[in-house]
C-alpha cells in the first residue's frame, strides 16, 4: 500500500512535468499544425540557463536564501527560452507556413539537433550536478515520503495551469488564439494577427517548458545537453494521448502518463516474476499509447475530425 | 537526345564501378565512407516508398534496420551457441548460416514487423502515425538493451560481436581478393555488393513507382478518401507499403551486421531514424534520383567534411570535434536546405508540367 501511495506521489510529479511540456506542443499543433520537434531542447535550454544563473548567483551572493535565488533563476531562464523560441519559430517555421508539410516538421528535427550540439559546445557534454535551493526533509504522508521540491513542483504545476486557463479563456489574447486554432483564414479577417498569435504561442509554451524543465532538474539533481530528448518525446505522447490540439486533454494526458509509468515501472518486477525489471518503464508510454489511439484514434479528449490523410 | 542519355548512363556506370579501386588509393577509410552512403541508399530508398509512396510518416524506420542486422549477428555470430549449449550440439562448427538463408530470414522478418506495426496504426492520421512509430522504433531499441537478461539473446548494450563477413560462390567479403594481380580491399569488396543491391532496389523502386499498386499509393497519398471511392483496398495497400519498406531496412540491416562484423542497441538510435527521413525529404520526396542525392549528400558530406576538423579543432581547444561537427553540418543542412528548397533539392516534376518541357 505505501508503495501505491509512494508511487502515485512520484506519478503525479513526473506527469506535471509532462503535462507542462505537453501543453506547449498542443498549443502549437493546434494552431500550425506542426509537431514541434524542438520544443524538448527548449526545455533543455531552460534548464541548463537556469542552471548557470544559480551556480552564478551562489558564487557571487552566497548567503541568499534558495528560494529567491529560484525565482529570479527562473524568471530569467524563460524569458531566455521564450526570446529563443520566438526566434526558432521567427526563422525555421514562418517561412515555410504554406509548404509541404514534411519541410517545416524538418527543420523542427534540424532545429532539435542543432540547439542540443550547440548546448553541448556551450556547456560541455558532463552531467551537471543541479544544486538543491529548497530545504531536502522530506515529510511522511502515511508512510510514503515527498520532498519539498516535490511539493513545489506540484504547487508550480497547479499555479501555472491556473494562469494558462485564464489566459486562454478569459483574455483578448487566448481568444485570438482559440479564434486562430479553430480556423486562421477567418479569425484574420475578423481582425486577428495571425502572426502575432503564433508568436505569442510559442513565448506562452517556452515558458512553459522552462518551468517544466527546472523542476525536472530539481527532481532528478543533474542537468545535461540530452535531457530535453526523453521529457519532449513523452510530452509529446501524453499530447496525442489526450487528443493532440487539446488543452485539457494535454493536462490530462500528461498526469496519466506520469501515474502509468510510475505505477507500472513499480509494480513490473512484481507482476512478472522479476522477468522484466523496471528499466522496461520508458516503453510503457508508447505500449500505452499505440493501444489507446488503436481504440480512441483522436485520443482520449480528442475531437473525432475528418481524416485530412 | 536519347544517344545522349545513353552516354551519360553509361559514364556514370563506369564511374561507380572504378570509384572504390580510386578511393582505395587514398586509403580504406574512404571506401567505406561510399559504401556507408550505399547503404543509406538503401535505407532511403525503401523508407521512401512508405513516406514518398504512399505518404505515411515513418519515424521508426531504423527498427527494421535493427531488425535486419540483428537477425543476421545472431545467426552468424559465436553468440547463440555460446549462450545455448543445445544449439551448440546441434551446430558443432558454430553457428554460421549462409547468405542465403540470412536474407530472406531478416528482410522477412522484417517486413512481418512492418506488418505487425502497420496492422494497429492504419486508422491514425499522419501526425499520429509519426509518433507511434517513433515509439516503435523506441521500443524495439529498449528491448535490444535489455534482452540480456533472464535469457540473453541480445547481449544488451554490448552488443553481438564476431559476426561473419559475407560469403558466398566461395568468395569471403571479409578478405582482400587480387584478381589478376590487383589487389581489391574488403570493404571494396562490399562496395560492388552494396552497389548491386542499390541497382536492384532502384529498379524494384521505379517498376514498383510506375505499376498499379505505386499509382495505388501516390493516389492514398493525394487524397485517401478519394482513393478509397475509387475501389483501392487502403489498408491492404498500405500495409503493403509498410511491409514492402520494412523489407528493403531489413535487407539493409543484414548488410550492416556483417560489415561491421559488429552490432549494438546504439547503432539504431532515433537519430538515425530522422538522418533517413531527413534524407528522403532533403532529396526530393518520392523521387527516386532525389532520394539518392539526398542519401549520398547526408551521409557521404559530413564525413569528408570530418577530415578539415582538424583544424577548428584546434582552434576552439576540443570543444569542436569531428562527431560534434558533423552532427551540426547536419542539422544545419536540414534547416538551410528545407528553408530554401521546401519541395527538396530535386523534386519531383509536378503533375502537369513535365509534359509542357517536350
Amino acid at each position: 500500500m505505501e508503495i501505491l501511495l509512494q508511487q502515485i506521489i512520484n506519478g503525479l510529479v513526473l506527469g506535471s512535468m509532462y503535462a507542462l511540456v505537453a501543453l506547449g506542443y498542443t498549443m502549437v499543433y493546434g494552431i500550425i499544425n506542426l509537431i514541434n520537434f524542438a520544443h524538448g531542447e527548449v526545455l533543455m535550454v531552460g534548464a541548463l540557463t537556469s542552471w548557470t544563473i544559480i551556480s552564478l548567483m551562489q558564487s557571487s551572493m552566497p548567503g541568499t536564501p534558495g528560494w529567491i535565488i529560484l525565482i529570479i533563476a527562473m524568471l530569467i531562464s524563460c524569458v531566455v527560452a521564450a526570446a529563443l523560441n520566438f526566434v526558432i519559430e521567427k526563422v525555421a517555421y514562418r517561412p515555410l507556413r504554406n509548404s509541404p508539410k514534411l519541410a517545416p516538421m524538418l527543420t523542427a528535427m534540424g532545429m532539435s539537433i542543432l540547439l542540443q550540439t550547440l548546448a553541448m559546445i556551450i556547456w560541455k557534454p558532463n552531467y551537471k550536478p543541479y544544486p538543491t535551493l529548497l530545504p531536502s526533509a522530506p515529510f511522511n504522508i502515511g508512510g510514503a515520503v515527498i520532498t519539498p521540491t516535490q511539493i513545489m513542483i506540484l504547487g508550480l504545476t497547479a499555479v501555472s495551469l491556473a494562469a494558462l486557463m485564464y489566459l486562454v479563456n478569459h483574455t483578448k489574447l487566448g481568444r485570438a488564439m482559440r479564434a486562430t486554432a479553430e480556423n486562421p483564414r477567418v479569425a484574420a479577417l475578423m481582425g486577428v494577427k495571425p502572426d502575432m498569435v503564433i508568436s505569442a504561442t510559442f513565448i506562452i509554451g517556452a515558458v512553459l517548458a522552462t518551468i517544466a524543465g527546472m523542476m525536472y532538474a530539481s527532481n532528478y539533481g543533474t542537468v545535461q545537453h540530452t535531457m530535453g530528448f526523453l521529457p519532449g518525446l513523452k510530452a509529446f505522447t501524453a499530447a496525442v494521448f489526450g487528443g493532440i490540439g487539446n488543452l485539457a486533454g494535454a493536462v490530462v494526458g500528461g498526469i496519466l502518463l506520469g501515474l502509468i509509468e510510475s505505477i507500472g515501472s513499480g509494480y513490473i518486477g512484481a507482476l512478472t516474476g522479476g522477468l522484466l525489471g523496471s528499466h522496461y518503464s520508458d516503453i510503457f508510454a508508447f505500449i500505452v499509447l499505440i493501444f489507446v489511439l488503436t481504440l480512441r484514434p483522436s485520443g482520449l479528449l480528442g475531437e473525432r475530425v475528418a481524416d485530412r490523410a | 537526345m536519347k544517344q545522349n542519355k545513353t552516354v551519360v548512363f553509361l559514364a556514370s556506370a563506369a564511374a561507380l564501378l572504378i570509384l572504390p579501386l580510386i578511393l582505395q588509393g587514398f586509403g580504406n577509410a574512404w571506401v567505406r565512407i561510399a559504401d556507408m552512403a550505399l547503404l543509406y541508399v538503401l535505407l532511403a530508398l525503401g523508407l521512401n516508398i512508405v513516406v514518398g509512396y504512399a505518404g505515411l510518416l515513418d519515424l521508426g524506420y531504423v527498427a527494421f534496420f535493427a531488425v535486419g542486422a540483428y537477425m543476421y549477428g545472431l545467426l552468424a555470430s559465436p553468440h547463440l551457441t555460446d549462450t545455448f549449449p543445445a544449439l551448440a550440439a546441434m551446430f558443432p562448427n558454430g553457428l554460421h548460416m549462409p547468405l542465403w538463408v540470412i536474407i530472406p530470414a531478416g528482410a522477412g522478418l522484417a517486413g512481418l514487423f512492418g506488418m505487425l506495426l502497420g496492422a494497429p496504426t492504419l486508422k491514425l492520421r499522419g501526425d499520429y502515425l509519426a509518433i507511434v512509430t517513433l515509439g516503435f522504433g523506441e521500443i524495439i531499441r529498449v528491448f535490444m538493451n535489455n534482452l540480456d537478461h533472464p535469457v540473453n539473446i541480445t547481449n544488451g548494450p554490448k552488443g553481438l560481436n564476431q559476426i561473419d563477413a559475407i560469403r558466398f560462390f566461395g568468395i569471403d567479403l571479409g578478405k582482400p581478393l587480387s584478381v589478376g594481380g590487383f589487389e581489391l580491399s574488403s570493404v571494396s569488396l562490399y562496395y560492388y555488393l552494396f552497389l548491386a543491391l542499390v541497382v536492384i532496389s532502384v529498379v524494384i523502386s521505379h517498376r514498383l513507382q510506375v505499376s498499379r499498386i505505386g499509382r495505388a499509393w501516390m493516389a492514398i497519398r493525394e487524397d485517401e478518401i478519394a482513393a478509397k471511392a475509387m475501389g483501392i483496398n487502403t489498408r491492404n495497400m498500405k500495409l503493403l507499403a509498410f511491409g514492402m519498406g520494412a523489407t528493403f531496412g531489413g535487407v539493409s540491416g543484414v548488410m550492416f551486421g556483417s560489415f561491421q562484423g559488429f552490432v549494438s542497441p546504439e547503432s539504431f538510435s532515433l537519430m538515425e531514424s530522422v538522418m533517413i527521413v531527413a534524407m528522403v525529404v532533403l532529396g526530393g520526396i518520392g523521387h527516386l534520383p532525389g532520394v539518392i542525392l539526398g542519401a549520398v549528400l547526408l551521409s557521404a558530406l559530413p564525413e569528408v567534411l570530418r577530415y578539415v576538423a582538424g583544424p577548428l579543432q584546434a582552434m576552439t581547444d576540443g570543444r569542436l570535434d569531428s562527431a560534434i561537427l558533423r552532427q551540426l553540418l547536419i542539422a544545419l543542412a536540414m534547416i538551410v536546405v528545407m528553408l530554401m528548397r521546401p519541395r527538396g533539392l530535386w523534386p519531383a516534376p509536378e503533375h502537369g508540367k513535365s509534359l509542357q518541357g517536350k
